[in-house]
Parts: C-alpha cells; structure tokens; sequence
C-alpha cells in the first residue's frame, strides 16, 4: 500500500496525479475464506480489519451487495458520542470514540475526526436529572463529560436560542471530546487497510443463502457463486432479520427508515453538535458549510430508504425553535436509512445459534460513532470466543431480560 | 459587455424600471426581470466565486439548474444566504451581494487555491493533513472551515410568516410548459380534478422562446388559448412560482409556493408549504441543457447556450456582444438565430460532429455564419471574463488551430429530461442510446398503494426532445425545425491533455473537474455513488443538474464501460431546495407544540408561578412571592400543605374511562392489579407494566360503575397510555367489549391536601366529606356548594387529602372558591417541586425517577401491587425470566445523608473495584433527592443493591466534582410511617 502523506500529493502532483494505486483491489471471489464479513459497512470493514491487525486472521473477505460504505455508513449525520449512561454500553462507544481519535493515523486515511464538542441540551426538569445521572454515571465509568449552565450552552452555540418560550433551555450534556468524523473516509480507509492486509473485498455481490450442516455454517451462495467458509459475520444492519432468516434463526430486530437532511451550505456559525431531545431533533455544521439535521425514525417497518414526511416537518421545526436563524436556510436534500432496532435499543454482538455465525447489528440510529469499538470487539469474540465489550450484547439476554436500555439518557435518534 | 437591448424582451415591461443594488452598487433593471437578467443586463457578468478554488464565477444558466450566480439577498433579519438568481424574481429595493471570497468579489485571497490546483486535486485531503494528530482538530480543520461555507451566516430570527396548506386533486400536472398544458387540458376536460402547477411566473416553459406551431397556430397562441379554456375550467386550479418539490409514498405530493418573495414584508406570509394528495402526478418538468467540458468552461461568459437566447428573447439582454457558439446538436443554433435576429455577432459556430446538415444548421449558415465542423474548443481564454477561444480538432488533443476573439460563449452537449419527481418514489429510468440520455422507462413507474403507476410523464421530461414529439404524445399536431441527431460529446477535444483535463469543469461550484473523475476511477472508487461522494461531484446546491450526466459518462468512459452500466445516482427531495421556514410553517414561537392548558391556568400566570414543562403542558413549579428563592417557595409550600392546607392544580393528570362488558377484563390485563374485583365506590392505587415487565405508569383507579372504571395516569403518560390501551386492544383483544376514551381534558382536578383540608371542603357546604362518608381510598359524587363534584379520597402526600374533579367549565370557579373559602384557614397554592417532595418524604415512587424503563416493580418494593391470583397480565412472563427474579437486585430504599447535606440528582454509589472494561464498579444511584424541610435535612430514594438487606449500612455517593457523601440507607418512608395522616 502506497502511503498517503502530504509529500506523496506532492510528489504525484507534478505528473497530474498519474501514480495513484486503487484504494482497494477489487478481486474475483476465492473458493474459501476461514471468515466471511457479509456486509461492508462500517461495522462489517471494522471488523475485518481488527480481525487482521489484532487478531492475525487476514483469511477475509468481505461481501457487499451493493457499494462499499453505502448502506446507513454512507447516510449517517456522524455524531459521535461516547455520555452513554449503561455501563456496558459506555464502555463499547468509549472503545470506539478513543479509537477514532487515532484513527486516521491507524489507517494512513484521514478520516477528519473532529472532537469539536456535543451538547445533549436539558430543557425539562426531568431531563436536567437524567443528564446529571449520566455525567455521575460517566465519571466512575471514566468518560469525562460535564453539566452545564445556559450561559456556557450560549457562549458555545451562539446561534441557540435558550430563551424558549416553549422549553428554555436550562443547560446541558457536554461533552468536549464528542463530534463528528467524514461517514465516507471511514468505510474508505477501513477497506484500504484491508485490502492492503490482503483481505478480498467483493462489491456488487449479494449473499442470497447460508449453507449449514448439523447445526455449522459451511459458507454462503451470493450472486457471484458459492463461497465457503470457517466463521460467518452477518453485519448488515437494516437487513440482519433477513438474513438470519437464510440461516434459520430469528433476531429481535426491527427495520424502519430513519432520515437526514442538510441545508444550503452557509460559513461556519455553529462549531459544535447540538442534540435536543426534548423537541426531537438534533444538528451540527459539516466542514462544507451546511447544517446536517436529523430527527425521528419512522413509525412503521419497511425497507425503502425514503423516510415519511411529517418527521422532517417536526424536526425543522425544533430546530427551527432552537436556532432561529435557519429559518431562512433551504433544505437541499433529503434522505433516509433503515436502520435496524432491537427491543431495548441497544446492539447486538453475539454468537448465533448456528456453529460459526455471528452477527453484529442492532446499532440502530446510532452505530457510525461505535463502528471502530464495535468492529474491535466483534473481531476478539471471533478470534477468541469472548470480548469484555460484546459480553453483555449476547442475544441470550432478550431471554434472559437483562435489558441495557439507554431510552432515559436518549429520547432521539442520533 | 452584456447589455440590455433596445428592443424585445417577452416578460418585462420597460414602463417599470426597478432599482437594486449588486455589492452596493445601484443597478436597474425591470419589472419582469429575475435577478440574474438584471445582472447581466447591467453588465455583471462575474457573480460569484466558486467553493474550492474560489475561481470568478458568472452565470451559466437561465433556471433552476444554475449552480453558480448565487448571492446573498437582503439584510438584517430579511438576510438569505444562497439566493439563485436565475429564479428570483428582480423587486424594487433588492440588495444583492456576491459570496464566498475575501476582501472582495474581484480581488480574493482564496483564489490561490486555484493557482495550486494541482495539489488540491478530489480527495486530496483524505490523504493529508493527517500529522500530527492534534493538527486536525486545532490547524487544518479551523483552516479549512474558514474557507468553506458559501454564503453569509443569517444573524437574526426570521420575521416572516410561512404558510401550510392542504390539496388533493385526481391529477397533478407538475410543469407549465406545452405539455403540461395539454396534460391539464386532457384531464381538465375529463372532469378530473386538476391542480397545475409551474414553478416559475410564467406559462409555456421553453417554447415561446424556441420556434414552432402548434395545432396550426403560432406556439405562443396556442399556449393563450390554452390557459384561456383551463381558466374556463372549475375543476381545474392553476398556481405560478409553485414547484412541485417532492414525490413521496402513496401520491404525496410536496408543493412549495413562493408568495412574498418579490414583495417582502407586505404581510403576507413568504411562502407556502402544501401538503398534495394526487391521484396522479403527471410530471412534465421539461429537459435541461448540459454543458460541454473543454478547458476554461467555466470562465464568466461560457453560459447554456439555451440560457443564451432565453436572455435575449425574454429579457432582452444580450450575454455578449460576440457569442461563439459551440454544440453537438443542432438546437444550439437557434441560439445563433436569436442572436442574430438581435443584432449580434456570432463570429463561429463551433460544431463537434463531422457533419452539420440539419435544418437549423443550414438556415443559420444561409445567413452567413461560419460553421467549423468536427471542431471543438481546446480552451477559453480570459479569466474573469471571456476575451476568446482556442479552436481545436474534437478527435484530437487540444492543438489550437484557430483563436477567435470573443465575449461569450455559448455551449450545448444536448439535453437531459427532469427525472427527479418521477425519480423520488422509485421510478427507473432507461439509457436512451440515439439521444444519450437517462429517461423514464414507462414499464417501472414509481407505484401506489394498489400497485399501479402513481406518476406518469409527459414531453421532454419523457425524453420527447422536439415540440413535435411532445405534443404528438397528446394527439395535437405540433412542428418546427426537424433535428438531426446529436454526436454525445463527454470531452472537449477527445484526446484532451491532462493539462485541459485539469481545466475541464463538471460541477461548476464545487470545482470537480474531469481529470477528479479520472481520479476516482483510478483510484478504485468506480461505484457512481463512491465517485460523486469522493469527488463532490453533483453535491452543490444545484445537486447536479448540470454535471451529473457529464460525470457519468466520464466515469464510464474511464471505466471502459456503457454509460447504463454505471448507472445513475439517486434523485432526492426536494428538486431544487425549500426554506426551513417553510416546512417548519406556522409552528414558532407561541405556536410551536401548542401549550396545553388547564382550566386554571390563567390563575396560575396572574400569581406568577415559575413554570415546568410536563409533556405538552406547563404546571406550575412554585409560586415564589416577592423576595422569595424558587427552593424558599417550595420549603413554604410544603410546610404549609402539611401544617394547614394546600392546593394543587391536578388537572393534567391522565383520566381515562375505560367501559363495557370485558372492562374488567381488560384491566385485570393492563394492570399488575386485580381491577375486576375493585368495588363500585372504591378507588385502589395501580401499575402498569410493558410485554418485557418494566414499569411503565401508575395511578389510582376508581371503579365508576359496574362496567366503568376511571383510570388516573401521569400527566407526561395520559396519551401514551390511551395509545397502548387502544393498540391493545385494536390489534390484539379486537374482539373484546371494550370502550376507553380519554376525559383528561373534560375535568379540572384540584387536590385539597393538609391537615385542615376537610374543613376547607366542608365551608362550601354540600355533600358529606367525613371520614365516614367517604374514607380513605373512595370517591363519592354530589354537589360540593354549586360544584357538580366527584371527589376522591387519595392521597400523594400523606396528607388528608381529597382530589375534587369538576367539569373542566367549573374548575377555575372552584380553584376560585376554595382559595377565597380557605384564606382563614391559611390555604396556599403549591407546585409540582413540593409535590414531589412530599411524596418522597413519603417513600412514594414517581414514574421516570424511580423508573427508566429498567426497573420492575419488585425493585420499588411494590410486590404487594402485583397480584398472585392472576392467570396473566402484561409484563407477567417477562417478570418470571431469570434476570428479573435474580436475588441480587438493585432495590429501592431510603437514603439519609450523614451530614445532613442534599445528594447531587443522578449520584452513583461506587463499589470496590473496576470491571472487566476498566469501569469503577457500582452498587447504586441515587432516584429522588431532595431537602426536606420537613425533615430539616436532605433525604433521598435510590436503588442499591440488595438495598432492603443492608439497612443500617453506610455508603458512599459521588457528590459535585471529585468529592462523595456518605449516607444511611434507611427505609423509604421518611414521614409519618404508620400512615395515620392521611387516613383521618
Ligand atoms: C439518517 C441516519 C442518521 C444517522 N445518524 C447517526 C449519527 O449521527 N451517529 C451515529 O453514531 N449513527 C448514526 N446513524 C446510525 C448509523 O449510520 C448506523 O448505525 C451504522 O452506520 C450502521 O453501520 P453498519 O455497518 O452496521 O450498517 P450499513 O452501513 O448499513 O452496512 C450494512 C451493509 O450490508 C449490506 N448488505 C445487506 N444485505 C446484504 C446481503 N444480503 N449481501 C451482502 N451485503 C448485504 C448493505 O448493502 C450495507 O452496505 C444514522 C443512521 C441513519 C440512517
């Protein structure tokens, strides 16, 4: 793998950029792989590559039905956070958040990680206590977040209004080391690393079966022919149902559309993320310009990637409450992701009841912040049967009840 | 220069000359005009700089699809960034301003971008800026946002009123052009309901500026006695400056209407925002020019060669004075007759096919223009400004054979249908090879409800390029010039050198070039998506209209593939961008989540209570008096209720009658309660839990009558819980007998709690509130003075305490009467915070403190709650499973802090040592925390492991910061144990 580096632009931009190598190889389908990834999204590449730096294991290919990065990688509006109130699920997003903090440096590809500051604002009593639990919660979990006055809220976000009528904001959740990170760079130099390690990523290449024997995975049938392999890794959020379907197990998993949209770009006037769950709706500023806006999921299960209309209705209008000044922005476009939900909101990393398959999904409306904590985790309970981080993920605990259920600490989706 | 004419100009009215000023200079222009002709007519032809290499930018087209003449309208609170003037209507007054440069449009510091393009190119900065580490955050990302942005920030609230409003209509005729027209004609005379809408001011799209004859008659004609018959039409609505926006599910129409955007602050609101149901939606949305990619396309005077005579016929502007016109087809030459029939010089006209005989091409060359074949532009010379272009062999690398002075230049690569509305839901599109063009493929619309096609497309947006094909496709004969067929033309010459590849625009604002795309495909991002995301190809804010076709089929010529195998990328709402303002309506400020009211509410404002939002309503905090701190007003509040009596507005609790033959039934399932065997008369405290066992809500019910009871829920929970009984029972007990209506809002509730509360009832005479008549945990009805009045014996505080529900007509009334009957007794209003503390001096849980959605009720010690008589009841099987019977529980107790101090909201209690995951082990949080000024210290509710176990026991708690507090876990009930207070 050619490194990337400010000499090499350079260096290349006196032969107009001639020498540059393919960022991934793109390679015919082996017979056999010990692991198949199904599914190059965030979750699926993070995977492979913590399986082939940490664990040795670069035997890997990774399958995309469509392209790499394209599913709800591509559609996120990147906020990352690691102020989770459960412990267990703290502990997977602070993985992921202090890996991206080096992680264009691990990838040699700048994936522009930019701990710029998130405010979980408090506009109701009731919230204003459940954000203080979380920062007692964070302290003893060794996530450094704080409480915050108004006053400190408007001088970080002088765009806010905190004035109300309808819900003054009484303070906030911040954390300084939260923000956002580029969606795309992120699949991209995850699926360099791995095709530099030699792992085989194969785009345009839908799995359509799991081949089992006596209760064993043996491989997959995709449309590009049959490929065997030791381990499986189901990693394709919006679709993990179906999938388990091929392989005759159920998941607790429901599909729906969650939606992003942006504005007309506009020079920088808001540095950091602001969430405010209690008029549902959340934005930031990309590097471009324009304010990236998320909202709610819809209200009924289904795979187009399009979303309903009404939510972004409710959402413009909490923000538009909450930043005024947007009221004359223009939304330039509009689109959705199906993102896959469990019963208590949190993911699932886990063993299967078929031998050799696992499956990483459930992250829902929030799992580009977790891709590199959870692809690390996935890949130690693969190569070693257990992971810290995934440990409480387990399937069995929907049976068990054992819930990690984070809906106190966040009312909206992200 | 470009200039005004002297003559001509079908839309504006010189007799209405109208001032604006461009970057503080005054400028003229008409009545009739949009900013951009204005622009052009008073000689601006440099309008902007583009986003990356800040390179002088003009304007390129005459509608929608303009990327680059953006600027930034207004002032003040009536500032809007990012302003397309091609579409904006020129006002009296406009102050315009040019974006995205420093100090000044002509002289910008950002230009050096460009004289370094070479180390910019797409991507470059997935490859640097990436040491050290720190230098992201803190030097290049702060450097590179300092550049970005294109337009100015708003810095005030938006003044203007926006507009929602509702339509639904069997047909929806997107589009104004002929065949819009025609469509509505069709469908109008059906007797269909037609809505027909056109997102510019004026009738008839292209054609009027183009030639040809309809039905025997002149184009324009034709269109004035169309509009006339559909006028005549009652069935059929006709709106201006109304886009259709977006194509959504099940014929859902977004419509986006500009009112007051010419005229602003005459009151009426700037746009409107409509909501369509169509039965169908005919998009008629039309074509779109694309530009030609040769080295300097997007110097200020290289313009659409459709943009070119638009200006000259409708606006009577000329762009230049001498317009070579470069093509691949032969609509382009109209463009030469409208120059021509305007007195202007077309020096050449530059013909990238081999061979030019089609009408057009020899009518322009009958009046003398010279016509270059198999010729191209190798590049454009000049930099704010056209001065001339190089002329080249197309089949070669750019060796100029020919320069030829110049002040504009006009382009056109062909033409691409608007696909985007049929696009948005689903539909697909096929490659046509002859016309190399995306179009919609009939055979895969985007489909309803009920399977069948929700959108059809008429003329050019069907791909039906010429006025006879458009129309032919309405039975109307219809002609002008027959066309020969176009030569696709992706490169400018074809075998262009990297150094014109590195030159060759193909998204004008954001600067991607052909060589990114080159890139790209090298570089393995071969997918149309990786591409356009890697290179931002299509990502500005005309989201592609001019580049995205070019890109592709560059991307596909480096791929050495057909251009339909690569494929397209996906066409998003809204089709060109919609304020926020105007999704966002009438719903600001006072109407933002209207306020729900109780019905005494206006007493609770008139004595300045300081205000909590609980869901939609608004409940009184406190009522602080003069001088008083929000915490002295509590600590009064509850001294008073329990020394005297106080009042609380109760009226957001959720009531909810629940009635019929299987209501006992039903609630035996709802509750953890038995409900069924509550006697008539009798009031008894209930859970609700969700399928997974956790505690979702409480409240007393009261059975009512035989088959009635009346559930009280928490006011945040009232709809929720009349969502879930309904969902019950429409989709899971649908054959139940059962009937719930919410009467939340039907009664006020006040509660009269304190010592003396009986005596304040009994003042207002009327029915008998002894504990005789109506113990502890009963309700009776009768009149309470002139009061129609059910009265609950409950009690929330441990007070004696009754909950008086009225109509909601005679609540403040009744609020009124206590307060004045009670004066004697010292009665005093109290808020939700006293409320609170009350109860956890009683040990009482509250709905989402005590709960999070993780906590059963055998946590909170309310096992007796649950019945164990009961076959089943939600939550029952999820209650049994191993975790949630595990022994070792975090439980509800009391907590009593050493030193008297208040335990922080939200403070853990740390265990020895650290988890798996490095975290500090946990045995508790505290729930409810609070000074209890009955008490004298702080008191609190948390659940600690095994908590019940270990009363006695000492813990720790975090405090503020890095500090922690020590306190006694202790029982829950900080106050009058027995309960011998609220049972008098
Ligand atoms: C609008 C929106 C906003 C969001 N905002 C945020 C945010 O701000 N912060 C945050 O942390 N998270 C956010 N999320 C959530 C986040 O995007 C996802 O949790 C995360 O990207 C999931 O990554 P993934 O790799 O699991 O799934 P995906 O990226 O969806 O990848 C799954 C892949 O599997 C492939 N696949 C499916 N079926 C098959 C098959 N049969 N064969 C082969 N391949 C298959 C798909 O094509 C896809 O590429 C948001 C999501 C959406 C939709």
């Amino acid at each position: 793998m050619k490194r990337y580096s400010i000499f090499a632009v350079a260096r290349e931009a006196m032969r107009y950029h001639a020498g540059w190598e393919r960022a991934w190889r793109s390679p015919t389908p082996k017979k056999r792989y010990k692991v198949i990834v199904v599914g190059a999204g965030g979750h699926g590449l993070a995977t492979a590559y913590y399986l082939g730096k940490v664990h040795g294991i670069r035997d890997v290919a990774v399958i995309e039905k469509g392209w790499l990065g394209g599913g709800n990688t591509g559609r996120n509006t990147t906020i990352i956070r690691s102020n989770y109130l459960q412990d267990p699920s703290a502990a997977i997003y602070e993985k992921a958040r202090a890996l991206y903090e080096g992680l264009s440096q691990d990838l040699n590809y700048n994936v522009m990680f930019s701990p710029r500051g998130l405010l979980m604002l408090g506009q109701t009593e009731h919230e204003v206590r459940g954000y203080k639990r979380t920062v007692h919660a964070n302290r003893l979990q060794g996530i450094a977040t704080e409480w915050i006055g108004p006053e400190r809220v408007k001088e970080l976000v002088p765009i806010i209004n905190i004035a109300g009528p309808r819900y003054p904001v009484l303070g906030a959740l911040y954390q300084a080391r939260g923000g956002t990170a580029r969606h795309d760079a992120v699949a991209w130099g995850y699926a360099r690393a791995c095709s530099a390690m030699g792992m085989d990523i194969i785009q345009k290449c839908e799995v359509t079966g799991i081949r089992t024997e006596g209760g064993k995975v043996q491989g997959v049938s995709t449309t590009q022919g049959e490929i065997d392999c030791e381990q499986l890794a189901v990693v394709v959020a919006g679709h993990s149902s179906v999938m388990a379907e091929m392989a005759g197990f159920r998941l607790p998993i429901e599909s729906v559309a969650l939606q992003a949209w942006v504005s007309e770009p506009i020079k920088p006037c808001m540095d950091v993320v602001v969430m405010a769950n209690t008029v549902h709706g959340y934005m930031s500023q990309s590097d471009k310009g324009e304010m990236v806006i998320g909202g709610g999921t819809d209200g009924f299960n289904n795979y187009t990637q399009r979303g309903s209309w009404h939510h972004v209705e409710e959402t413009t209008r909490a923000l538009v409450e909450t930043f005024p000044i947007i009221s004359r922005l223009k939304m330039l476009r509009q689109w959705g992701g199906i993102v896959d939900m469990t019963g208590d909101r949190s993911p699932i990393l886990s063993k299967t009841p078929v031998e050799g398959i696992f499956v990483n999904c459930g992250w829902g409306t929030g799992g580009f912040k977790s891709i590199p904590g959870s692809g690390y985790a996935m890949a130690e309970l693969m190569a070693r049967g257990h992971s810290p981080l995934a440990a409480e993920f387990g399937l069995e605990r929907f049976r068990e009840g054992r819930f990690i259920d984070e809906s106190v600490a966040a009312g909206v989706a992200h | 220069m470009s200039t005004r004419l002297a003559k001509g100009g079908r839309l504006i009215d010189r007799a209405k000359p109208l001032n604006f000023t461009f970057n503080g200079k005054p400028m003229r222009g008409f009545a009739g005009d949009t900013l951009a002709s204005a622009l052009l007519g008073a000689g601006q032809v440099m309008v902007g700089r583009s986003f990356k290499y800040h390179r002088p930018r003009g304007i390129v087209a005459s509608g929608a699809e303009e990327p680059n003449a953006l600027v930034g309208l207004g002032r003040n609170a009536r500032f809007e960034p990012d302003q397309r003037t091609t579409t904006t209507e020129l006002f009296e007054g406009a102050e315009t301003r040019s974006q995205n440069h420093w100090p000044s449009l002509d002289f910008d510091i950002g230009e050096i971008n460009d004289r370094l393009y070479k180390f910019f190119p797409a991507g470059f900065y997935y490859k640097t800026f990436m040491a050290p580490r720190a230098a992201w955050k803190h030097l290049f990302e702060p450097i590179i946002r300092k550049s970005a942005g294109l337009g100015g920030v708003p810095k005030e609230a938006d003044p203007d009123r926006y507009e929602q409003a509702y339509a639904h209509c069997d047909v929806l005729v997107a589009g104004g052009g002929v065949a819009g027209l025609a469509a509505a004609l069709r469908e109008g005379r059906a007797g269909k309901r037609v809505w027909l809408v056109e997102q510019s001011a004026h009738w008839g799209g292209r054609t009027p500026v183009d030639d040809g004859q309809i039905d025997g008659v002149e184009a324009e004609d034709w269109i004035a006695a169309a509009l006339e018959e559909l006028e005549s039409l009652a069935n059929v609505t006709m709106r201006t400056r109304f886009m259709a926006a977006g194509l959504y599910d099940h014929g859902y129409v977004i419509g986006y209407e500009s009112v007051a955007d010419a005229t602003p602050g005459d009151g009426r609101p700037r746009h409107r925002l409509w909501r369509i149901r169509a039965g169908l939606t005919i998009t008629a949305t039309g074509a779109i020019e694309r530009p030609l990619a040769f080295a300097g396309n997007d110097v200020p005077g290289v313009m659409l060669a459709s943009a070119v005579r638009d200006y000259i016929v409708n606006w009577a502007v000329s762009p230049g004075d001498r317009t070579v016109i470069v093509t691949n087809n032969d609509d382009a030459y109209r463009t030469a007759l409208a120059l021509l029939d305007a007195g202007l010089t077309v020096p050449t006209i530059v013909d990238a096919r081999e061979e030019t005989h089609g009408a057009l091409p020899q009518e322009v060359k009958a009046r003398g223009v010279r016509v270059l074949e198999g010729r191209g532009i190798a590049r454009v010379l000049g930099r704010s400004r056209v001065t001339g272009v190089e002329i080249c062999a197309q089949a070669g690398e750019g060796g100029a054979v020919e320069t030829i002075a110049c002040d504009c230049v006009a382009m056109s690569g062909g033409w691409s249908p608007v696909v985007h509305l049929w696009s948005h839901c689903g539909g697909k599109l096929i490659w046509d090879e002859p016309r190399a063009m995306f179009r919609p493929d009939p055979s895969r619309p985007p489909t309803g409800a009920d399977g069948a096609a929700m959108a059809t497309v008429a003329g050019a947006a069907n791909g039906d390029l010429t006025l006879a094909e458009t129309m032919a496709g309405f039975g109307i004969g219809a002609c002008s010039h027959d066309e020969a067929a176009l030569a696709p033309v992706w490169m400018m010459p074809a075998g262009a050198t990297d150094a014109l590849r590195y030159k060759a625009f193909l998204d004008f604002q954001n600067d991607v070039k052909v060589s990114d795309v080159q890139l790209a495909a090298r570089e393995g991002y071969t997918s149309v998506e990786h591409t356009k995301r890697y290179t931002t190809l299509g990502m500005a804010t005309d989201q592609g209209k001019l580049s995205n076709i070019n890109g592709l089929a560059v991307l596909s010529d480096a791929l050495g593939q057909p251009i339909p195998a690569t494929g397209t990328t996906t066409f998003r709402p809204p089709y060109t961008p919609i304020s926020l303002g105007a999704i966002t309506g009438e719903a600001r400020g006072d109407l933002f989540q209207p306020l729900r009211r109780t019905p005494i509410q206006s007493w609770h404002e008139a004595q300045g209570a300081h205000w909590e939002p609980v869901g939609h309503w608004r409940r009184p905090y406190c009522y602080p008096r003069k001088g008083e701190s929000h915490s002295d007003a509590v600590g009064r509040e509850i001294t008073n209720t329990r020394k005297n009596v106080g009042m609380l507005d109760a009226s957001t609790l959720g009531k909810i009658v629940v009635k019929g033959p299987d209501a006992g039934r039903f609630l035996d399932m709802l509750y953890t309660n038995m409900m069924s065997t509550l006697p008539v008369g009798k009031c008894r405290y209930g859970l609700m839990c969700n399928e997974n066992g956790f505690l979702m809500d409480d409240g007393v019910v009261a059975r009512l009558s035989e088959d009635m009871w009346l559930c009280h829920t928490t006011s945040g929970g009232a709809d929720r819980i009349h969502g879930w009984m309904e969902d019950w029972l429409q989709c899971e007990w649908w054959d139940w007998k059962v009937y719930v209506a919410n009467l939340t809002e039907q009664f006020a509730q006040i509660a009269v709690v304190g010592p003396k509360a009986r005596a304040l009832l009994e003042r207002l005479g009327g029915m008998d509130v002894s504990k005789e008549a109506l113990p502890f945990m009963h309700w009776a009805e009768g009149k309470l003075g002139d009061f129609d009045a059910r009265i609950f014996r409950i009690s929330f505080s441990g007070e004696l305490s009754y909950e008086i529900a009225v109509p909601a007509s005679q609540g403040l009334a009744l609020w009124e009467t206590l307060m004045a009957e009670g004066e004697a007794l010292g009665v005093m209003p109290y808020g939700t915070e006293a409320l609170h503390v009350m109860r956890a001096e009683k040990g009482f849980i509250m709905i989402g403190d005590e709960t999070d959605g993780t906590v059963i009720p055998q946590d909170l010690g309310l096992s007796w709650a649950i019945s164990k008589k009961k076959a089943d009841f939600l939550g029952k099987r999820a209650q049994e499973r191993s975790h949630m019977t595990d022994p070792n529980r975090w439980k509800l107790v009391g907590l009593e802090t050493l030193d008297g101090s208040v335990i922080p909201d939200g403070s853990h209690a740390p265990a020895e040592g650290y988890n798996a995951n490095g975290q500090r082990n946990t045995q508790g949080r505290v729930t409810s925390t609070y000074y209890s000024p009955t008490i004298g210290k702080g008191i609190a509710l948390g659940l600690v492991l095994n908590g019940p176990d270990r009363m006695g026991e000492v813990i720790e708690f975090t405090g503020e910061g890095e500090t922690q507090i020590k306190a006694r876990i202790v029982e829950t009930c900080f106050y009058d144990k027995e309960g011998e207070k609220q049972d008098v």
